[in-house]
């Protein structure tokens, strides 16, 4: 009983970070239909200012604050010089491009911080069951998805976005800025996504520590639907909590398989996610 | 949303009369061809070299069954290391537990124990498109090395399975890797045979009738699931027998040369060489090979320190992919189709001006 406790709540606060990476591709695919392969680089290269900000400064939070900043630069700058030039051109180009973008900056991580692992602080105190530093990373993770859910659905901003995003030809007319619409999107996402490479990455980081995240991000964005973020959030939560019972009872090494056989099985039976609604395709 | 792909169209060839020689020959007699000027090559080179152009063989191998799956098909494959993974452990447990088995059997079970891994990734597969399967297969490649850690006793943890083949009969009077990559070569022409009379042949067609219009395939009577899940058992097996040929010229078969980066680095070489055609595939695993040996050269020349030169082919697969997709989507196989048309439109200028 006290190792399941345990289990559930260490699966709460993975299942967080999980929501925030995943949240991060939703903003992205509602809005441009590209999943974001490059999202954990961008994270990683936050990650990594972070770590020298807060090694030459001694403040963790100013090099909180210039990841969040950089990650949203990155994410703006990707989708103008990257993204723009392929909207006319096919998914698998989109998916090549940001695959590349993955590896050129793991390999940039690599080059200016070596690929040996450093020590990342936690934010706060991070021993003991569901310690300070779990309940930061939950709190975090829901303030900021309750914000992007409130963005979207509430503010002019959001309107906007959706408008370029599901009909940007008549969103053009009313004159909305489509594009612009997008880079914010792009930047708003890997702000997000930022933040989940920060919470994500104690004690160590190095190059791939955002791989096996990312794996499960995708699952937790898919098992919502890749659209819908209210699921992805959902997602997050419920693999990370299954997961975490593969990891106790199972074996860590184990996780991602898990993850893999949790992807193909929810869609074989649900093509298109959990929370997802399956839509007619268009011939 | 329209799910057309903009890979370039592959040419139809136009049908000449003279033509004797069945296909099926053509490929054999171009095979043997292939394999005499591989030998020649390797009798001409030194070992290092050798080393070079047996990995050039079997990165082919992988390459061209990820370009019948990506290219010809359009499914997106990230865990094509996944397969190698597998044909290598295979060939690295039946090495060592049955060290009865002759080689050719050895790589046989190789390729079918990727080829069964390709058929269950295929039977999910060809339920997802674009984003979804990318990510699935994606994990694939994340998850199956963990493996390793979790049946250390079986699969030798994180150092891996070593072996040694003495795959030379004795007698013959060459050196170890000069055998090992005949043995090599040969058995990637044979495949590569294989695969080229199925995408020349009617197989080949539905698989591109599929990438182009599922809907229109489907009406046309191809079982659009089944020609994709097949495509993914030919691509998988390709990728174990790759696998296998690695684990019997390298004699180890270790988790860490099949991480995410060798999948994507396929993909690099796919791309590269330009989607769809299987001439693309060799120049994508000759790139892959030398883009490593020359980035090794090139850290070496500027002494450039160890982080900076681990990381840099990742760096170069990375800018490769970036670049061709933004300004050449044909890859370097369509460079070649372009110059050639190039070339025979300024003869006939020519020509033309002669006859005036």
């Amino acid at each position: 009983m006290q190792e399941f406790l345990d289990l559930t709540l260490g699966g709460i606060s993975a299942g967080a970070v999980y929501a925030a990476l995943g949240l991060a591709l939703v903003i992205i695919y509602r809005a441009t239909r590209v999943v974001n392969f490059a999202q954990p680089a961008l994270a990683l290269i936050s990650t990594y200012l972070a770590y020298s900000v807060t090694r030459a400064t001694g403040s963790y939070w100013l090099g909180f604050a210039v990841a969040i900043v950089a990650g949203t630069v990155l994410g703006v700058a990707t989708e103008r010089l990257l993204i723009r030039p392929l909207r006319h051109r096919s998914e698998l180009s989109s998916i090549i491009v940001t695959l590349g973008l993955l590896l050129v900056l793991q390999a940039i991580a690599g080059m200016i911080w070596s690929n040996e692992p450093l020590a990342f602080p936690y934010a706060f105190d991070f021993v003991g069951r569901f310690s300070a530093n779990d309940l930061f990373v939950v709190l975090v993770v829901l303030v900021i998805a309750a914000l992007v859910l409130v963005v979207f659905k509430y503010t002019p901003l959001g309107l906007r976005m959706r408008a370029a995003a599901f009909a940007p030809e008549v969103a053009r007319t009313l004159g909305v800025r489509v594009g612009l619409m997008l880079t914010v999107g792009w930047g708003l996402a890997a702000a997000v996504g930022s933040l989940a490479g920060l919470l994500a990455t104690p004690p160590f980081l190095f190059p791939n520590v955002l791989d096996g995240v990312f794996v499960y991000a995708l699952t937790a964005a898919v098992l919502g639907g890749l659209d819908n973020p209210l699921g992805t959030i959902a997602g997050g939560f419920v693999l990370g909590v299954g997961l975490s019972y593969v990891s106790g009872y199972l074996g860590p090494e184990m996780v991602t398989i898990a993850a893999l056989a949790i992807l193909v099985v929810v869609l074989i039976v649900r093509p298109s996610g959990l929370f997802g609604r399956a839509k007619v395709r268009r011939v | 949303m329209t799910v057309r792909t903009s890979i370039p169209e592959t040419r139809v060839e136009p049908v000449t009369k003279k033509r004797t020689v069945p296909p099926l020959l053509r490929h054999v007699l171009f095979a043997l061809g292939a394999f005499a000027v591989v030998v020649v090559l390797t009798l001409v080179t030194d070992e290092f070299t050798n080393l070079r152009i047996a990995t050039i063989g079997y990165y082919l191998v992988a390459v061209a069954g990820l370009t019948l799956l990506t290219g010809l098909t359009g499914q997106v494959s990230l865990g094509h290391g996944a397969f190698m993974f597998i044909g290598a452990y295979t060939v690295a447990l039946l090495v060592r537990r049955v060290p009865s088995f002759p080689l050719w059997a050895d790589l046989l079970l190789a390729s079918a124990a990727g080829g069964l891994a390709g058929l269950l990734a295929g039977a999910a597969a060809a339920r997802l498109r674009g984003p979804y399967l990318a990510g699935a297969t994606l994990a694939l490649a994340v998850g199956l090395p963990a493996l390793t850690r979790r049946f250390q006793d079986f699969l030798g943890g994180s150092n891996g399975l070593s072996f040694t083949v003495h795959s030379r009969p004795a007698g013959i009077g060459v050196p170890e890797l000069r055998w090992q990559t005949w043995i090599v070569w040969l058995s990637v022409l044979i495949a590569l045979v294989l695969v080229l009379n199925i995408v020349r042949g009617r197989l080949g067609r539905d698989f591109r009738a599929v990438r182009d219009d599922e809907v229109a395939a489907s009406l046309g009577g191809i079982a659009v699931g089944r020609t994709k899940i097949l495509a993914f058992l030919i691509s998988a097996v390709c990728g174990g027998l790759a696998g296998g040929l690695q684990a019997f010229l390298l004699g180890t078969a270790a988790p860490g040369s099949f991480t995410p980066a060798l999948s994507l680095s396929l993909l690099a070489a796919v791309v590269l060489g330009g989607l769809g055609s299987l001439w693309g595939a060799l120049w994508g695993a000759v790139a892959l090979v030398y883009f490593q040996a020359w980035s090794e050269d090139l850290a070496d020349a500027l002494h450039l320190n160890t982080d900076v030169a681990n990381n840099l082919p990742l760096a170069v697969y990375g800018v490769i992919l970036i670049v061709v997709v933004l300004a050449f989507p044909r890859g370097i196989q369509g460079g070649f189709q372009r110059l050639r048309g190039l070339l025979r439109r300024s003869a006939e200028k020519k020509e033309n001006h002669e006859n005036h």
